[in-house]
Order: structure tokens, then C-alpha cells, then sequence
């Protein structure tokens, strides 16, 4: 039986992918602006963050009136309060899209400091986690949203490595220490990201089972099973 | 927490018709129940057991225990009566007694357990109505019909009719059905404070008022009792596929 609930859910939930697409590019664009030193793209991801603002608010705005409306009850209720939650971290990599593009144009003002390997990597794997996590809460899939906790250690393995190669490199040029911290910002930014896809892995897992795996020594025992 | 009433290995049955299997349940002192489940899944049956109402049908029957503070209510040679006086309850439709003016509905109990002085019955009296939340209502017309009162006022008349014997449980079911929204929300008020002072257990059908209300829920379903837990858990993550379903309205 599809109660007229599960239309207004199906809609929430196409909102939200609506928006999480909309990250999904302005990652992107950042990302590409500074691989191919690329002005124009750099531009797109303010426009982007725009409209990722104001579907931060639409969202918001649909899960209230589902709340105030249809007093939801379990997974129902799960459902919206993850969305909620999700919805947030959502805007916030929106944010930290916008400071990778700032981060990214200082950049490509200036000579290259090295070809970039490791920070196209980890985009790559940012991605991934990003599109991952809102596959995971559109098919209910809590061993997908698993999976995705586990390429965090991908990502954090990444950051951690750019940042000891770039101080390496500085180390002997103290000339290229502004480009260098460049670098290890955007790094950081990405690392962001990868941490908001995180919380929203955590949130699909509750949404879906009424679990709550956040700060506990859980996520070891999950990340460890699946490595 | 000290548990009240324990309910063990109770059956009940109409005629050949099983209502009631094999219920293990026990309240604890100073809460609030809330019995939730579809249409004939055997709400009514249940709380009926625990004050012994449910023999009065013909053909019927139940086994089982239902210890009242250690005490087996279907223990021999107790009289279901005084049960009745310990285990009050109130019917989905208010039922003050028709001929009745409001003091004598809420003086009746206390008349049949053979008080007689005025003074006493008075106080008794204007104590039930105003741990029932009716007082200041009917203070000045104590003596029009109890049938003369709305819907939810004599709804309020028939628990302080059930609280003037002191009872140490009120068994309820569906109370607020027949009501609207702010007698409703009167009745639920009026729970979530009579709880200090009583165990209660209530049948109800609204969700809504089952999560605001109750400290625990227990979820029956055809006779069974399926889940029972914390009411904050029941509504936010219920361990039983059929819970959820019930409770997010997908039933059927
Ligand atoms: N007086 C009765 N005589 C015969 N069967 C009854 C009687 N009252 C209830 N039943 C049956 O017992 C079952 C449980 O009923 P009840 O306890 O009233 O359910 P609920 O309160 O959950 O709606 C149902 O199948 C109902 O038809
Ligand atoms: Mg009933």
C-alpha cells in the first residue's frame, strides 16, 4: 500500500538528490579549474554554491512541513531527521567547494609548484564518497553508505601524505611556501568534504536501521570488517 | 523500579475464539502503558483481564497470572469486586450513570463500600474532581446530571468516578476516542499528571498521543503481544518489522 506519505517522501528525497548533485559539480569545477588553471570554472562555483544555498533552504523548508504536517513515526521520522542532517552537510561541502576554488585561484595566479598527482587522487576519491553516500540513502543501502566510511581512510591517507611532500619540498624552497600552503589548504578542503560525506554515510546507516554508529568504536569495528 | 502488576502467561478466550496468547507483561509504578495495535487484536480483551471484566461476558474465559502488588487478582476465593475497587477503568464512551446527578456519579463507589458521612463523601468527592481536572467546571452545579455535562467533561466525570475509591491502577481504553481535540488534549494532560499518583494503562489508537503520553508501549497484534519497549524507542526505531509498519500507518 503506498501511502500519500511516501509521495512527499519520494519528493524530499528527489530534492535532495537534486542538490547533492549540484555539489557534486562544484567539487568538480573547483577541482578542474585547478588541474586545467582554468578562471571561467572557478566562476561556476560561486554560481553553483548559489543555488546549493537556496535548495539548502528548500529542503530545510520541506522537511518541517513533513514534520509539522504528517508527524512522522519511525523510519518515517528517521527519514527526515537524517535528512535534515544531511541536507546541512550537504551546504557546507557546497562551502568548502567555494574555498577550494578561492584556494585553487591563488594557485594558477602563480608558477606550478610540482605536476599535481596526489591532489587529482584525492578528488577522485572525494568524489566517489560524495556520490556514494547520496546513492547509499536514494537505495537505502547501508552496506554501500559501510563502504563509504572506509574510503575516508583513503582520503584522510591522501592528505596526510601531500602535506608531509609539500613541507618536504619547502623545506628546501622556502621560495614556493605561499604555493605550497595553497596546496596543503586545498587538501585540507577536500579532506572537509570527504569528513561531511562521512556524516552523512553515518546518518543513511541511521535512517536505515535506527543505528547510532557516530563516535564509537563501532566505525572501527565496521572499517576493520570491511578491510 | 518496582513493578505494580505482573502479568504472566496470560490467555484469553471467547467461546472457542482465542483473543489473548500468552501475554508476559509487567507495569511499573507511576507510568503510563500505552497498548497500541489494529482494530481486534485484542486490546479490550486484554486490560478487561486485568480487573477480572472480561469473565462477565458469557463464555468467557482466562488463564494466567495477574499479580496486583505480589498478589494473584485470579487467586481463589478473590472477590472480583474489591478487584475492580484496586483496578478502575474508563470506557472509549464517558458512561456516567443517566439518573445520576454529577456528585452522586463521582459519591457512588464510595457509597457502595458503605461510606455514609456527608462531610467525608464531600471531601472525597471535590478531591476526585479535582485530581480529575474538573472542579473549577462543576463546582457550582453538583448537582445537575452527570449527562448534562459535554462530552469531555463527562469523560473527567467518569475518572474521578474510577479515582474516587482510590485505585491503585486506571485501566483505560481508547478514553479519548469519542472526544475532540481539546477535550483530547485535557485527557492527556490530565494522564501525564494522574500518573503520580496511579499506574495507568491505556488502549489507545492514536499514535500521536501514545508517543506524547506513555512511558512504555507494547505493540498486540492478533492476540499476540509482538514488541514492547520504551515508547521513545517503539516510535523512533521499533525493533519489529510489523511494529514499524503498523506504527508508520503501512498496515494492510
Ligand atoms: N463479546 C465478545 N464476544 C465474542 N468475541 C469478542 C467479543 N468481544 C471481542 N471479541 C473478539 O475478540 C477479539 C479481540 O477483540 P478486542 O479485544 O475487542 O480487540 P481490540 O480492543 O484490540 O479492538 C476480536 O476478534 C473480537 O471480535
Ligand atoms: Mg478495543
Amino acid at each position: 500500500m503506498e501511502r500519500h506519505f511516501d509521495v512527499s517522501l519520494r519528493e524530499l528525497k528527489e530534492q535532495l538528490v537534486g542538490m547533492a548533485g549540484l555539489v557534486e559539480r562544484a567539487i568538480e569545477c573547483a577541482t578542474l579549474g585547478l588541474v586545467q588553471r582554468d578562471r571561467a570554472l572557478m566562476t561556476q562555483v560561486h554560481e553553483i554554491e548559489k543555488k546549493i544555498n537556496e535548495a539548502h533552504i528548500a529542503v530545510d523548508d520541506s522537511c518541517v512541513k513533513l514534520l509539522a504536517l504528517q508527524q512522522p513515526l519511525a523510519a518515517d521520522l528517521r527519514l527526515i531527521v537524517a535528512t535534515i542532517k544531511i541536507n546541512t552537510d550537504l551546504e557546507r561541502m557546497g562551502d568548502q567547494a567555494v574555498n577550494i576554488a578561492g584556494n585553487a585561484t591563488r594557485y594558477i595566479s602563480a608558477e606550478p609548484l610540482k605536476p599535481l598527482v596526489d591532489l587529482p587522487r584525492m578528488f577522485e576519491e572525494v568524489r566517489v564518497m560524495v556520490r556514494e553516500t547520496i546513492d547509499s540513502f536514494v537505495r537505502t543501502d547501508a552496506q554501500l553508505a559501510r563502504e563509504v566510511l572506509r574510503r575516508d581512510d583513503l582520503v584522510d591517507g591522501l592528505k596526510n601524505k601531500i602535506f608531509r611532500d609539500v613541507l618536504e619540498h619547502v623545506k628546501i624552497n622556502a621560495g614556493d611556501i605561499e604555493q605550497g600552503l595553497n596546496l596543503i589548504l586545498i587538501a585540507r578542503n577536500l579532506e572537509r568534504i570527504g569528513d561531511h560525506a562521512t556524516n552523512i554515510a553515518e546518518d543513511v546507516i541511521f535512517a536505515i536501521s535506527g543505528e547510532d554508529i557516530r563516535h564509537s568504536a563501532r566505525i572501527e569495528t565496521i572499517k576493520q570488517a570491511l578491510t | 523500579m518496582s513493578a505494580i502488576m505482573e502479568v504472566s502467561g496470560l490467555n484469553a478466550w471467547f467461546g472457542a475464539a482465542q483473543a489473548v496468547k500468552e501475554i508476559n507483561l509487567s507495569f511499573e509504578k507511576n507510568t503510563v502503558t500505552a497498548i497500541i495495535g489494529p482494530s481486534g487484536c485484542g486490546k479490550s480483551t486484554f486490560i478487561r483481564c486485568l480487573n477480572r471484566l472480561h469473565e462477565e461476558v458469557p463464555d468467557a474465559r482466562a488463564i494466567g497470572r495477574v499479580l496486583l502488588e505480589g498478589d494473584d487478582i485470579y487467586g481463589r476465593g478473590v472477590d472480583p469486586v474489591a478487584i475492580r475497587r484496586k483496578i478502575g477503568m474508563v470506557f472509549q464512551k464517558p458512561n456516567p450513570f443517566p439518573s445520576l446527578s454529577v456528585f452522586d456519579n463521582v459519591a457512588v463507589g464510595l457509597r457502595l463500600g458503605g461510606l455514609r458521612r456527608a462531610s467525608i463523601l464531600k471531601e472525597a468527592v471535590e478531591r476526585s474532581l479535582t485530581l480529575s481536572a474538573l472542579w473549577d467546571e462543576v463546582k457550582d452545579k453538583l448537582n445537575a446530571p452527570g449527562t448534562s455535562l459535554s462530552g469531555g467533561q463527562q469523560q473527567r466525570l467518569c475518572i474521578a468516578r474510577a479515582l474516587a475509591v482510590e485505585p491503585s491502577i486506571l485501566l483505560m481504553d481508547e478514553p479519548t476516542s469519542a472526544l475532540d481535540p481539546i477535550s483530547t488534549a485535557k485527557i492527556e494532560e490530565l494522564v501525564t499528571e494522574l500518573k503520580k499518583a496511579v499506574t495507568i494503562v491505556m488502549v489507545t489508537h492514536n499514535m500521536q498521543q501514545a508517543a506524547r503520553i506513555s512511558d512504555k508501549t507494547a505493540f498486540f497484534l492478533l492476540g499476540d503481544m509482538v514488541e514492547y519497549g520504551e515508547t521513545s524507542r517503539i516510535f523512533t526505531a521499533p525493533k519489529d518489522s510489523r511494529t514499524e509498519r503498523y506504527i508508520t500507518g503501512r498496515f494492510g
